[in-house]
This record gives structure tokens, C-alpha cells and sequence, in this order.
């Protein structure tokens, strides 16, 4: 039988995971989401400051430029958390920024950029174009040659994470018709080129990115020969630690419904008495339970050819499915109060749709399964 | 019953579709509600105003009331021309409907003669605006157990307590309230009466609640020693259970005789299939994609199935095992189809499913990630659906109470 992952758990797994389920719920309670979604920011630079000289955004970096040198199998259980308390900021951004330049980028550009993310300051891949599709390697915008050595990029990208607080934006981009990835320094960027989008998920700042006329040096390029794998690299990345935020918000979604369960009460009983709900909440919980499972098999086996592809699919397919339905059964099973603003289920629900819609939903990453296993 | 002459019908028909052609604006300039559950703003609120009045108005809006109640005094079938021309144009929601669809229809069912002549007129003209004070914080779906007190007091009834989930509460200047006269009957539901309730009186308050799109619509309401007229009593003291049943029957469409027109823009399957004609995924159209081509198809026969349902209500014979079967089954099969419907849409949006409204890179304005919100409001609101579920259960199919 096919190899299709299996779980496996390290001590520094085990460590990230004990702190960060600590630290999101002391620094992350809902009402600190809610203000920060009132804020332009969107996210507490206090906080983000903390997980700095923790060494969190350090983590999956090698030693030798300034990380801890684990992998993102370690960052998993922290973005899970981060997931589970509906934290913002820019973590999951600069992650995959670091993972880039780890894979793909040039010595040079990991010796001078490498540190500094792995200290904290934050960073952004933009890979979506206006086309809107979910392949890695569907790439318009261009970078060509300026005839002094340096590069004019023209194009548009869309959906790039917390680009508003990066100070680089790696971006794909066609070069001599091939993909590549090019290192954008936020100052070389005019104010303009930067609008917020409008997006459902109101705790994420997601901005639409105009490169039109955008110059950057040729040394900015990342390693031309690792392109295509570093895109690859980074859809299964972005997808993996996706995934792992949805894993946290079910988890919680879903105590949080049963919580409510167990309270309300409807013609003198407790409305999680009814089977009505409990059977589907039970459903959702399975839900969770199997995508828990697929999540850590993809972080364990996530560097393994073949194979991690796989577990990562899974992973994110079984978590956009398990985190859709325990949100919409969330508002349903809240009754009126589900309906309303000040109620979370809808804050779970956003950001399930935010992130099927990132990367690749569960139909998407299916039919990709469809062809890696039959 | 009058019998309809085709000819009349078609001319009737020709006339309203050359109305609404004419008279429909489909982008005033701002977001319109899609449904009458989302009046948020003045802004919107007098656009549909004047809009409900325009078509009452031109004859097009409670055409088959009867004349002496300001109605068009029309057979059925004129209304529902006027309402498929209204939907042919995309005319705006109709504002009222608390009173077209369910107040209108009980007064002319069960209302005392003063009561249909001091309300019907003003609910089509939308000059009176109704809400419904039925739910409360403690009790939802447990309507029988409501807790507002009414206690008489020489020829007014003096309320206390709290309504909740009040929708167009800011707007309204009457409302159908369902109050405990006596809290010491053996069956709880025998301590309740029905109310046609003034809004805009000492007392009474209402503060706005956000709904989840972030947009309001509906209230709470308090009352504190509020004086409501005894004469706005309906039916008996005591008897405000039935009438309150009576009206939840309308309000899930279980029974006829509402004004007409809609009071809900639903995106319905061949809006999606249109949607998803538009889609690529890929770089291919979604449609080629066989597990949405499945889905697609799937919905539309579920919308056709629904709309037969409707055609085979009509024929007895047909209907001879379960006569209340599809009526009162009809809520949970249309909202629940209209939640997933709407949930489709979305993923058929794929990565631009990302955005909502107010984002000008959303896919027709971000409608489809609203729409799937606000259908909430009709999974929930009127009775949830596992509420309708058991009422199916226990009504049609006789299965044992839970
Ligand atoms: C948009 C909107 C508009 C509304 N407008 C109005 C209005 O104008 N006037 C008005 O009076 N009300 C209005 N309502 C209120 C609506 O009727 C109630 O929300 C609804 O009846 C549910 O009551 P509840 O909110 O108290 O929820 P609860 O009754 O507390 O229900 C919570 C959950 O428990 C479930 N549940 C409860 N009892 C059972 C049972 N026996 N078996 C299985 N499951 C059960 C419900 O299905 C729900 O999922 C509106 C609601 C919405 C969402």
C-alpha cells in the first residue's frame, strides 16, 4: 500500500506547543480580537514583539542565520494555537517569507535577510494574481531587464498578507519566460502600490499589490534554478500552516458551540439535550478529530518527496471541511444570538471561508489528490 | 370564487411588466437589503418605503384584498402576475412585511372588522410599518413560555419585559406582541394574549442589534410600564396562543393570503449556474470540474423539486396522504437549500471568495458571501429549522414529541 504519511511527534513539537497554547490564550482573548479588527493594524505590535525574542519566527530558519534551525513541523503546533485563540499578525506571513528565502533565495540574501525575520520583523510572499487561481506557477507579472543591471516589474498581485507592516515582499514573477521569485524591499515600493482589500475575515489585512514600474536590483532575484521548486515549496507551506489555523479555530468553534449547549435552555432542558444538535456537534468533533490527525501527519511528514504533498492536501482538505461545517453549525445552533455580530460563531466562520479561499480549498487540493493516488 | 378571464390576466400582466419596466431603479446609488430583515439604514429604509408605496400605488400590491380595505379587490391570480413581473424586472424588496405577510393576512383571517379597517390600508401604503414582538432573551424557540407581562388596567393593558430579535423594531409604529395576561395558569400557554401594539408610546425603547454581516435591522425592545390600548386585543384574553399560531403559519408560508410581492431578494440555482458559467478554476471553466457539474445539477433539481412541490399543492389528489406535508415542510426545504446554495456559491468563487462586500475585486460586489450570512436569517428566524423539523416530525408524520 501507498505511503500516505503518519504521525509523528518530537520534544520540541511537544515544547512549541505546551508554550504556545499558553501563550495565545493569555495574550489573545477575544476581545482583544475584536478591537484589533477595529484597528488598521490589525494586530498588537506589543505581542508580536514577544514572539520575537521568544525566537518564534525563528524557528523553521537554520542556525546559521540566526534561526533555531527545527522545521515547520514545529511551527505547526504554534500556528495551531494562534488559530485556536483567532490571533492576527503577520506570523503566518513571514514564515512563509523566511521558507522562501530557506529554499529558494541566494546566500547573500539569506545572510542579510534571514536574521532579521528570525528576530522578528515581519515580511510577506505575494504570489495570488488577479486571475485568482490557486496553481503555484500561473504567473503574469514580469520582471525584465532595465538594460543598467537592474529590473522594472510591471504586474498585479492580490490577497498579500499583512503586506502593510512587511518590510520585504517576495513575489513570483515570470523572468525570461520563467518563473522566478524576486525580493521586493518595502521601500522601493511608492505609498501607492499598496491598497487594503475589503476581506471577509476581518481580523487578517490583506492588501492588493501594483508592481507597475516597481525597481528592484537583479541581485534581488532569488536562485533562478530553485524557483519552480521554491513555489512548490511554498503552496505546500502556506497550505500546511492554513491548515493548522483551521485545526485551532474548529477546536475552539467547537467548544465554544458546546459551551452554549450546555447552558441554554429551551422548554425546560438544556438544548444540547436535543439530538438535533448533539448528534451534528458530535459530527463536527469527528470532523476535528480526523483533520487533528491529517494536520500532524502533515507536519511530520512534510519534507518527505511524495508523500508530504499528500499528507498536506489531506490536511487542508479534511480542516476546510471540518472548520466550515463546525462554524455554520455554530451560528445555526446559537439561534438568534447566531445571528448576531457579537456572537463568534461568525468569527469562525470568516475565517474558515478566508482560508478555503487561500491557497486552494477542499475541492481544489481533492482533485489534486485524485491524481497523486489513482 | 370569481373566475378569471385569460384574456384580462394577460392584459393585466402585459400592463405591470411595462410598469415595473419602467419604474424600477436597481442601483439607487446604495447597497440595498436583500431581505426586509436587513433595513439598516434611513437611507434604505425610505427608498423601500416610497418604493411599496409607488407599487400599491399603481395597483400592483395587495391586488386581491378587498376593495373596502384599500386592497384591488382582485381574484388571486392578478397578484401573482404582478409579482412575476415584479421579479422579471428585479424590482426592490417590499419593505412592510410583517405586515403585508402575516399581520395582513390575520386581520383579514381572524381580525374584527374595526381592526381591518383601522390597519389593512395603512400596511400596504407602507404609512404603518409593523414588527413582532414575539421572542425574547430566555425564550425563542420556546414561544409558549414568553414572559412580557400585560396586566389590565381599566381600558389599557400595562407591559413589562423584554422582546428580542425585533426585526424593523426602529421603524415600526405597531406591533404584533405576544404578552403573559396570566402567570398562574395550569398550561402556559393559556396565559398568553395577542396584542396589535403601539411602538411610538412612553414606555417603550428599542436598542439596535449588529447582525453578523455588520449591518442592523433588528432590535430589542423594552417595555416599562408601557399603556397599550385594550382595544388592540385580539380575539380573547387568554386565547393569544392560537392567534399567535395562526400567524407563525403565514409567516412560514403555510398558509395564503399575503399582499403579494417579496420581501426577499434569495439568489436562486440558475443565479449560481449563471455564476458559475462566469467561474474558471485552473484556467478552466469550474463547470468542467465533473464534482461541481454534480453539485449544480443537484441544485437545480432541488429548486425545481421545490417549485413543483408548489404546482402539486394545487392538485388534492396528489397531496391525499400528507395534505399539511409540504406546507409545513416547505420552510425547512427552501431556507436550508438557499444556506447551502449560498455556501456553494462561494467556493464556485474560489481564491476571490476571499472578499466581501465593499472589496472591488469580489466577485459580483461580494453578494454571495452576504447572501450566505443572511440566509441564516431564515434557518433561524420564523422558527429554526430543527424546530420546523419536529413540527414536520410530529405534524405530518406523527412521530412521538420530543
Ligand atoms: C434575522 C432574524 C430576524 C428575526 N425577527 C424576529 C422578529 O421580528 N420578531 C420575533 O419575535 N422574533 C424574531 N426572530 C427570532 C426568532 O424567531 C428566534 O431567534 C428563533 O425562534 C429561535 O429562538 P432563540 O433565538 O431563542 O434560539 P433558541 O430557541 O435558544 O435556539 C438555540 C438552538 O437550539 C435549538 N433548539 C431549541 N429547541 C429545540 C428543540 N426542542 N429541539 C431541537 N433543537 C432545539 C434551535 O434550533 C437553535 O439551534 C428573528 C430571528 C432572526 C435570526
Amino acid at each position: 500500500m501507498q505511503d500516505l504519511g503518519r504521525i509523528g511527534f518530537s520534544e520540541d513539537q511537544a515544547v512549541m506547543l505546551d508554550v504556545a497554547t499558553d501563550f495565545c490564550l493569555q495574550r489573545s482573548p477575544v476581545s482583544t480580537i475584536r478591537r484589533l479588527m477595529e484597528d488598521e493594524l490589525g494586530h498588537d505590535p506589543a505581542v508580536w514583539k514577544e514572539m520575537g525574542e521568544l525566537g518564534w519566527l525563528g524557528v523553521a530558519i537554520p542556525e546559521a542565520f540566526g534561526g533555531s534551525g527545527l522545521s515547520l513541523a514545529e511551527v505547526v503546533p504554534m500556528v495551531e494555537q494562534m488559530g485556536r485563540r483567532l490571533m492576527s499578525g503577520p506570523f503566518i506571513s513571514t514564515t512563509l517569507a523566511a521558507q522562501a528565502l530557506v529554499v529558494g533565495g541566494t546566500e547573500a540574501q539569506k545572510l542579510a535577510i534571514l536574521p532579521r525575520l528570525a528576530e522578528g520583523t515581519a515580511a510577506t510572499v505575494a504570489l495570488a494574481e488577479p486571475d485568482f487561481d490557486w496553481e503555484p506557477d500561473t504567473v503574469a507579472c514580469q520582471a525584465q531587464d532595465a538594460g543598467d543591471g537592474s529590473l522594472i516589474l510591471s504586474g498585479r498581485k492580490v490577497l498579500v498578507g499583512d503586506a502593510g507592516l512587511a518590510s520585504w515582499i517576495i513575489a513570483s514573477v515570470r523572468y525570461r519566460n520563467s518563473p522566478a521569485l524576486v525580493l521586493i524591499a518595502r521601500s522601493a515600493l511608492p505609498d501607492a502600490a499598496l491598497r487594503r482589500e475589503t476581506v471577509i475575515d476581518e481580523t487578517r489585512r490583506s492588501f492588493a499589490l501594483d508592481l507597475d514600474g516597481v525597481k528592484v536590483a537583479k541581485d534581488d532575484l532569488l536562485d533562478l534554478d530553485l524557483a519552480g521548486t521554491t513555489l512548490m515549496h511554498l503552496h505546500l507551506a502556506a497550505n500546511l500552516l492554513g491548515a493548522a489555523d483551521m485545526v485551532g479555530g474548529t477546536q475552539s468553534c467547537i467548544d465554544y458551540t458546546v459551551d452554549y449547549l450546555k447552558t441554554r435552555t429551551q422548554f425546560g432542558r438544556l438544548i444540547g439535550s436535543y439530538q438535533a444538535l448533539k448528534h451534528p456537534i458530535v459530527d463536527a468533533y469527528c470532523k476535528y478529530e480526523q483533520a487533528r490527525s491529517h494536520l500532524y501527519a502533515a507536519a511530520n511528514c512534510f519534507g518527505e518527496q511524495g508523500v508530504g504533498e499528500i499528507a498536506v492536501r489531506m490536511a487542508k482538505a479534511a480542516a476546510d471541511k471540518a472548520y466550515s461545517f463546525a462554524a455554520d453549525r455554530a451560528i445555526q445552533f446559537h439561534g438568534g444570538f447566531g445571528f448576531t455580530y457579537d456572537c463568534d460563531a461568525q468569527l469562525y466562520r470568516r475565517r474558515a471561508i478566508w482560508h478555503a479561499a487561500n491557497h486552494g480549498d477542499a475541492g481544489f487540493h481533492k482533485a489534486k489528490l485524485a491524481k497523486l493516488l489513482f | 370564487m370569481q373566475t378569471v378571464d385569460p384574456k384580462d390576466l394577460a392584459a393585466f400582466e402585459a400592463d405591470a411588466d411595462a410598469w415595473f419596466k419602467e419604474n424600477v431603479v436597481r442601483d439607487p446609488g446604495f447597497m440595498l437589503p436583500l431581505t426586509f430583515m436587513e433595513v439598516g439604514t434611513d437611507q434604505q429604509f425610505n427608498f423601500l418605503r416610497d418604493w411599496q408605496n409607488k407599487v400599491y400605488d399603481a395597483g400592483y400590491l395587495g391586488a386581491a384584498w378587498p376593495k373596502a380595505y384599500g386592497g384591488g379587490g382582485l381574484h388571486q391570480d392578478f397578484q401573482n402576475a404582478a409579482t412575476r413581473a415584479m421579479r422579471r424586472h428585479h424590482g426592490p424588496i417590499m419593505l412592510n412585511a410583517i405586515g403585508l405577510n402575516w399581520t395582513g393576512p390575520l386581520l383579514l383571517d381572524m381580525g374584527s372588522e374595526t381592526h381591518k379597517m383601522a390597519h389593512l390600508k395603512g400596511i400596504l401604503s407602507a404609512e404603518d410599518i409593523w414588527c413582532q414582538g414575539f421572542s425574547e432573551p430566555g425564550n425563542g424557540s420556546d414561544l409558549g413560555n414568553a414572559q412580557t407581562r400585560a396586566v389590565r388596567d381599566g381600558d389599557h393593558y400595562v407591559v413589562n419585559g423584554s422582546k428580542i430579535w425585533t426585526t424593523l423594531g426602529r421603524y415600526a409604529k405597531y406591533m404584533i406582541l405576544l404578552a403573559r395576561t396570566d402567570a398562574n395558569t395550569p398550561k402556559k400557554y393559556d396565559g398568553l394574549s395577542f396584542f396589535l401594539a403601539p411602538m411610538k408610546i412612553p414606555g417603550v425603547e428599542t436598542n439596535p442589534i449588529r447582525k453578523l454581516t455588520g449591518e442592523h435591522g433588528f432590535t430589542q425592545t423594552f417595555f416599562t410600564d408601557a399603556r397599550i390600548p385594550a382595544t388592540g386585543l385580539m380575539g380573547v384574553e387568554g386565547g393569544g396562543w392560537k392567534v399567535a399560531m395562526r400567524t407563525l403559519e403565514f409567516e412560514r408560508g403555510a398558509r395564503g393570503g399575503q399582499a403579494g410581492g417579496y420581501v426577499a431578494v434569495g439568489s436562486n440555482a440558475f443565479d449560481v449556474l449563471d455564476l458559475a458559467r462566469r467561474m474558471t478554476r485552473s484556467g478552466k471553466p469550474v463547470l468542467e470540474d465533473p464534482q461541481v457539474a454534480d453539485q449544480m445539477v443537484e441544485f437545480l433539481m432541488e429548486i425545481q423539486a421545490l417549485s413543483l412541490n408548489g404546482q402539486r399543492t394545487q392538485v388534492p389528489n396528489l397531496v391525499a396522504d400528507h395534505p399539511q406535508g409540504i406546507p409545513l415542510a416547505s420552510k425547512l426545504m427552501g431556507t436550508e437549500m438557499s444556506r447551502r446554495l449560498n455556501e456553494f456559491a462561494i467556493r464556485l468563487t474560489g481564491a476571490r471568495g476571499a472578499y466581501y462586500v465593499g472589496e472591488s475585486e469580489a466577485v459580483d460586489q461580494g453578494i454571495w458571501a452576504r447572501a450566505y450570512l443572511n440566509s441564516f436569517s431564515a434557518t433561524i428566524g420564523g422558527g429554526t429549522s430543527q424546530i420546523q423539523a419536529n413540527i414536520v416530525g410530529e405534524h405530518v408524520l406523527g412521530l412521538p414529541k420530543s
